[in-house]
């Protein structure tokens, strides 16, 4: 065979791999929306996004409350996860010696690969209980399950994070260091600046996971569908919604799950905009976009 | 003859591998000294010593003195911060943080504790006066400093280097990226700097040592092979060595 027909088959398999992973998505989408549109109608896409009641047996669909569950989940573990993270990735790249480093970057992110059902399992045996005795109440709320989703992303924001505050060039530092700034000085006003669209998408990641998570907030949220009131109340996320009664669900309300999964996709869609569009404009305010 | 930096005896070493070998070398006050030598021979790491960018480095150790103004720089009662104020340094590659014009200026001002906005802004125009970029960048002050040429770039790593007002300043090579428009002008300004600052200057350009400096010492695999004022070493060096290097035979 020629070099030519070799590059040619080459190229062209490159671009059927990522074609078909395109079109994968494209038709999980469609069928989505294909399933889902029937209760968007019959409800109307108003009524669906801002209703207040979801009571499938009474033919009530309103997801309002679980968008604000899902939100308010995501948002309060990101409130826990992002300063812990970052301290942790400053730490990390600048001030631990090479020898703690190396341990301690691989097992967090081991602790990345551990399965949400592990995560949930723990936090329904240890810190459900706490939470019980701690605040009274169930044990199962929001907070519960935001501290429980603050661990499953803080390796990724600590991973994400610390490359990205590793790749800032070391003339940056020197140049900081020469001007007679000390260590902290220099993290603060060079180096962290420097590595922040790095650190906005590893936000951006762990927000992704946190509002996608499902198991694990099933097994400690409680799931009750309403707004909560205060941190310790229990919620229901979009997620949850889709995955408790996806076993038993026929008909309309069979059609309103999957409706549920429109609004999610939408949902992060939005919120992956906004985030992509902070990291750009950070991006430019830099300058270079060496990162 | 004042002596602004008295270096005795030093050696340096990354781990096992020795960098410096017993250096010795008397730096004059406001007068420009010119480092030269092939790569890798210490020159770099010589200057880096001076203001204790070495110590950055895990593996660097080192013995022997260094005094700046008659005191040891490697006193452990010596404070760094204190110490790189007063040894100013200007790197090889242009390296402006990615920050406006004025914030690179003022950052070094910032970092001891001024903050004061008029004073900042006095000393901002001043430094950048004194490195000869103020005409050239005082409407755009705003703007990235990564949106200069690199020549304006260094004149500018220069003027935060004079902001905080050193003593001494070091230059790494400043022009070895810089073309030779840029490297005139830094040279001008080098002539122009030498009576307010001593300077040290790395430089692998023969042309440019017998320009700017009234002083050179050539170093040779970590030691120092011969030094003294610049004419005398270029015009009848007494080591066949340096006259091998800047007639051009090896480096």
């Amino acid at each position: 065979m020629s070099r030519k027909t070799d590059e040619f088959l080459i190229e062209k398999g490159l671009f059927i791999t990522a074609l078909s992973s395109i079109i994968i998505i494209a038709l999980i989408i469609i069928f989505i929306f294909v399933e889902g549109l029937p209760a968007l109608q019959s409800v109307g896409v108003f009524n669906f996004i801002f209703g207040m009641d979801w009571s499938p047996s009474d033919g009530q669909f309103g997801v309002f409350p679980m968008i604000i569950g899902s939100l308010a989940i995501t948002g309060l573990s990101l409130l826990m996860a992002i300063p812990l993270g970052i301290f942790c990735a400053i730490f990390l790249s600048e001030i631990a010696p090479t020898s703690v480093r190396k341990i301690l970057k691989p097992t967090i992110q081991t602790l990345a690969g551990i399965p949400s059902v592990v995560y949930g399992f723990f936090g329904l045996i240890i810190l459900v209980p706490f939470m019980r005795t701690q605040f009274g109440g169930t044990g199962f709320s929001m907070l519960t399950a935001s501290i429980i989703l603050t661990v499953m992303i803080l390796p990724i924001i600590v991973s994400v994070s610390e490359d990205a505050l590793r790749s800032v060039p070391p003339e940056y530092k020197e140049a900081s260091m020469a001007l007679g700034a000390t260590h902290w000085q220099t993290i603060k006003n060079v180096i962290f600046p420097a590595a922040i669209p790095g650190v906005i998408t590893s936000v951006i990641l762990g927000m992704g996971r946190a509002i996608g998570e499902t198991l694990a907030i099933i097994m400690v949220a409680g799931n009750v569908v309403q707004i909560p009131t205060s941190i310790l109340d229990p919620v229901r996320a979009l997620t949850s919604n889709i995955a408790i009664e996806m076993g038993y669900a026929t008909g309309l309300h069979y059609n309103a799950l999957f409706a549920t999964g429109i609004v999610l996709i939408v949902m992060i869609i939005i919120l992956l905009v906004i985030a992509n569009y902070l990291h750009y404009k950070k991006k430019v305010t830099i300058g270079g976009g060496y990162l | 003859m004042d002596y602004r930096i008295e270096v005795e005896n030093l050696n340096v070493y990354f781990d096992e591998l020795q960098v410096l070998k017993d250096v010795s070398l008397k730096i004059s006050k406001n007068m420009v000294t010119a480092l030269i030598g092939p790569s890798g021979c210490g020159k770099s790491t010589f200057i880096r010593t001076l203001n204790r960018m070495n110590d950055l480095i895990d593996t660097f150790r080192m013995n022997g003195t260094v005094l700046l103004d008659g005191g040891d720089i490697y006193n452990p009662k010596v404070d760094v911060v204190d110490l790189r104020k007063k040894v100013g340094m200007v790197f090889q590659k242009p390296n402006p943080f990615p920050k406006s014009i004025f914030d690179n200026v003022a950052y070094g001002l910032q970092v001891h504790g001024i903050s004061d906005k008029d004073v900042l802004t006095e000393k901002v125009e001043e430094s950048l006066k004194a490195a000869a970029l103020w005409e050239e960048v005082k409407n755009k002050l705003d703007k990235s400093a990564l949106g200069l040429s690199g020549g304006q770039q260094q004149r500018l790593c220069i003027a935060r280097t004079i902001a905080v007002e050193p003593e001494v300043i070091l230059m790494d090579e400043p022009c070895s990226a810089l073309d030779p428009i840029s490297t005139t002008k830094i040279e001008d300004l080098i002539h122009k700097l030498k009576k307010d600052y001593t300077i040290i200057i790395v430089t692998h350009n023969m042309q440019q040592a017998t320009r700017v400096s009234k002083h050179t010492a050539f170093f040779l695999h970590g030691e120092i092979v011969e030094s003294g004022s610049t004419d005398k070493i270029f015009i009848e060096p007494s080591d066949k060595r340096t006259e091998d290097y800047i007639t051009g035979r090896f480096g």
